[in-house]
């Protein structure tokens, strides 16, 4: 069942990451698999996110090695490269926790930036453009194609004119997406992409995840809180706690991982045993609870179904949430 | 949207401006001013040796007339259909007006302002007194309109604060003066001299570009206070290096330069001018034409170029790096080169103009470029709405029109106590301004933005959602 090691899209080896005194990524290793989805779960603070600007070149990483390899054969070490030529060579594409649109364009602009480098080229530089060549005019229809393309298909054809900021969440959620998709990935990193959409949005979000998988065959890397999304669509799962893997595999496997639910409900010293053997992450899909992202501390949800023996429904010892500066 | 528009349409549409409406209106304005006009100014008695006659003065009229429909249409578009401050209504009738409006600014304004900029000299000739200083004033609002088109690639499309502008207008005009005084006649001789404006100003303005990339690579890493400052300390810089590198540019003495000709023939009293070849009177007025031909020229070539640009992956690319730096280094865009073309395309309108600057006036000194100069342009781009071009034409307008205005104000002394003059007061009066406009219209006279490609129908962005850049 372990299909993603066989013939990875992407490696990440050995990935450790320190700010200062503190080690958000500690010895990360997993593999993504071509045409997966590879989700990445934990608890808030558990360094995801960290994850994320690793392989996207906005962190450059303390140790490790992250690998991109291209069907063609072609590979890139990705902790080698500025963050821009990581989009433009190795073809990596991300969305952002808070929504990152140019938000004064319009949809069809924020797609056609997306663009940029194929479009500069067929401008010449910018040299053809300004004299109106042909060749650019062809260039440029096509983008626009192609905008339209993505727009049908996250279902916002009829506002491609409206400014990007004037768009509902959930439609700026799908736009991001679309745009990420409009620079020619292999890989596309989608940071909490569920976040803040009503059950039908992501329900939505599911189908336009799995299409983007098997007719653009891509590689996906997934943060999700949503665990509806999270267990519904990803093939491949790998769970962080405190910036160390604790569990990777199938969302079967994952559902019945003690070390998953650990970290998940946290469980008292005394408990240990009580509580892995009684509550499972599958009965907390099953009664709709996600942990939700932009929890400010780590809370448990309150279990309803009465289970047997009492559970460790207190929350654990709360560490510190490992905070992470944007990049300014 | 479907929906809302059928509950409030019916109270909203007779407000909404449209561009049919507006133009009946202009028109009808323009017929009642002309009828009353008419007999009022364009026919006046003068009582002289014991006959009445009548001196005819139909441009005064026709002048007028343009003024009174000018401001209607300025009431129009900027006071009248304000829209309402809160509640729903507001982004509904927002939204109805913005499509009238950004159509009014593209299919009327701009080659209404194009034709009125292109008969500019022949209106002049009806107020045969002044024409010489109009044509001047002019071609030095001109000079403001390209130097704010320039500085709007940087400031209001790649969203970076440049307040530093004025070095590139200095790197330009120094070029001029060095190569036309020192090295032309060095490399050439002087029979080059003639020519040597049509020949630098290329030169110049690459010379201007170059600098633009050199300041441009330390800034690239800063953003917002950080990036003006420094920016506004090259400026300074360059300007105390003109002042201080005495053996190079004369220092504070500054540097006497041949005027701008017709195409290699002078504008003087004396054979082998403009006016001895073409066999006409002499006359200043002549020179002063041909300068604002010129201008005009180079402003047009900026405003199309730029906004050409604008359309290209690399403006789109600009206004990009404007609203999200991140977001632009995630879709593979290089932000550095983006940075450097910006700083390098507004330098090199600026050093076009700087190039035109000492052509006119025949002289250049540090004294040309300090400071206040870029505040200056910084405040028409401003003020014109960041990233609007026919805004900066209105805003140029209002700014060094005004400070001309004041030296008109004669009438003004008898309420200014006596020994001061009203052109002291101009900068208190612009400061004024200033804030009122703050005030009511924060993000400029024009607050939409025009989108760059469009699907089905174009629709202008409301202010409200563009970024301002990050410095």
């Amino acid at each position: 069942m372990m299909n993603w090691t066989k013939d990875p899209e992407l490696q990440v080896q050995h990935l450790t990451m320190r700010f200062g005194g503190l080690t958000a990524i500690g010895d990360l290793s997993f593999d993504a698999g071509r045409k997966q989805i590879t989700a990445l779960i934990g608890p808030n603070g558990a360094g995801k996110t960290t994850v994320f600007n690793c392989i996207t070149g906005f962190y450059k990483p303390t140790e490790g090695m992250i690998k991109l390899r291209h069907p063609d054969g072609k590979e890139f070490l990705l902790e080698r490269m500025d963050d821009f030529i990581i989009t433009q060579k190795a073809k990596v594409a991300r969305t952002f926790q808070n929504i990152r649109l140019f938000s004064g364009m319009t949809l069809l602009e924020n797609l056609m930036v997306a663009q940029h480098n194929t479009l500069m080229r067929a401008s010449g530089f910018t040299i053809g453009g300004i004299f109106g060549s042909g060749h650019f005019k062809r260039a440029e229809n096509e983008a626009i194609e192609k905008c339209k393309y993505w727009l049908n298909k996250v279902n916002l054809t009829e506002r491609a004119d409206d400014a990007a900021g004037d768009l509902p969440y959930g439609a700026q959620r799908r736009l991001e997406i679309a745009r990420a998709m409009c620079t020619n990935p292999r890989l596309l990193c989608l940071d909490e992409p569920a976040a803040g959409l009503n059950p039908r949005e992501s329900d939505e979000l599911n189908k336009l995840l799995l299409s983007i998988r098997d007719d653009h065959n891509m590689a996906i890397l997934l943060i999700e809180h949503d665990m509806s999304v999270v267990m519904g669509i990803s093939d491949h799962i790998v769970v962080l706690d405190y910036g160390r893997k604790i569990a990777d595999g199938t969302p079967n496997e994952i559902k019945n991982d003690p070390a998953v639910i650990r970290a998940y409900l946290g469980v008292e010293e005394d408990e240990n045993e009580v509580a892995v053997g009684s509550v499972k992450v599958a009965d907390l899909v099953n009664e709709g609870l996600a942990v939700h992202a932009n929890v400010p501390t780590r809370t448990v949800p309150k279990v309803s179904a009465s289970p047997k023996k009492p559970v460790a429904t207190k929350t654990v010892v709360k560490k510190p949430a490992a905070k992470k500066g944007g990049r300014k | 949207m479907s929906v809302a528009p059928k509950n409030n349409s019916s109270s909203d549409d007779s407000k909404a401006l449209t561009t049919s409406a507006l133009t009946k209106d202009l028109i009808s304005t323009a017929i009642i001013t002309l009828l009353v006009l008419i007999p009022i100014v364009a026919m006046k008695t003068v009582i002289g040796q014991g006959i009445i006659s009548i001196v005819y003065r139909f441009g005064m009229a026709f002048a007028l007339t343009g003024i009174v429909v000018g401001t209607r249409l300025f009431l129009h578009l900027f006071v009248w259909h304000k829209a309402p401050s809160a509640g729903s209504k507001s982004t509904l009738t927002s939204g109805l007006k913005s499509v009238s409006f950004s159509e009014t600014i593209t299919k009327y304004i701009a080659p209404g302002l194009l034709i009125f900029a292109l008969l500019f000299p022949v209106f002049t000739f009806f107020h045969p007194i002044w024409d010489k200083r109009v044509m001047d004033l002019a071609v030095y609002i001109l000079i403001y309109i390209m130097l704010g088109w320039g500085l709007n690639v940087v400031v209001g499309l790649a969203g970076l604060l440049d307040l530093g502008y004025v070095a590139f207008y200095a790197v330009g005009a120094y070029a001029y003066a060095l190569l036309s005084t020192v090295y032309f006649p060095q490399w050439f001789g002087t029979g080059i001299l003639p020519w040597a404006f049509y020949i630098t100003l290329p030169v110049a303005g690459l010379l201007a570009a170059t600098w633009g990339v050199v300041l441009g690579f330390p800034v690239l890493r800063l953003r917002g206070d950080y990036l003006a400052i420094v920016t506004l300390a090259f400026g300074e810089m360059i300007r105390l290096v003109l002042v201080n590198w005495f053996s190079f540019t004369n220092g504070p003495q500054g540097i006497s330069v041949p005027k701008i000709t017709f195409f290699g023939l002078p504008f003087k009293d004396a054979p082998g001018s403009f006016s001895d070849f073409f066999g006409i009177q002499f006359n200043r007025i002549h020179f002063y034409i041909f300068l604002y031909y010129v201008i005009l020229t180079l402003a047009l070539i900026t405003y199309f170029v730029t906004k050409r640009l604008r359309r290209l992956p690399i403006g789109r690319a600009w206004e990009a790096l404007r609203e999200d730096e991140i977001a632009c280094r995630s879709l593979g865009i290089n932000t550095t080169t983006t940075k450097l073309t910006a700083f390098a395309i507004g330098a090199m309108f600026g050093g076009f103009a700087g190039s035109f600057f000492a052509a006119r006036q025949g002289f250049v000194s540090p004294e040309s470029f300090v400071y206040i100069e870029s505040a200056l342009i910084l405040a028409i781009v401003v003020l014109g709405g960041l990233g609007s071009q026919i805004g900066i034409v209105f805003s140029a307008i209002a700014i060094m029109g005004s400070f001309e205005l004041f030296r008109e104000m004669d009438f003004m002394k008898v309420v200014l106590p006596s020994g001061t003059e009203p052109i002291q007061f101009r900068m208190l009066a612009v400061g004024l301004a200033m804030v009122l406009m703050m005030r009511f219209r924060p993000r400029g006279f024009v607050t939409k933005r025009e989108p760059t490609v469009f699907l089905k129908e174009k629709k202008s962005v409301s202010g409200d959602l563009v970024a301002e850049g990050h410095g």
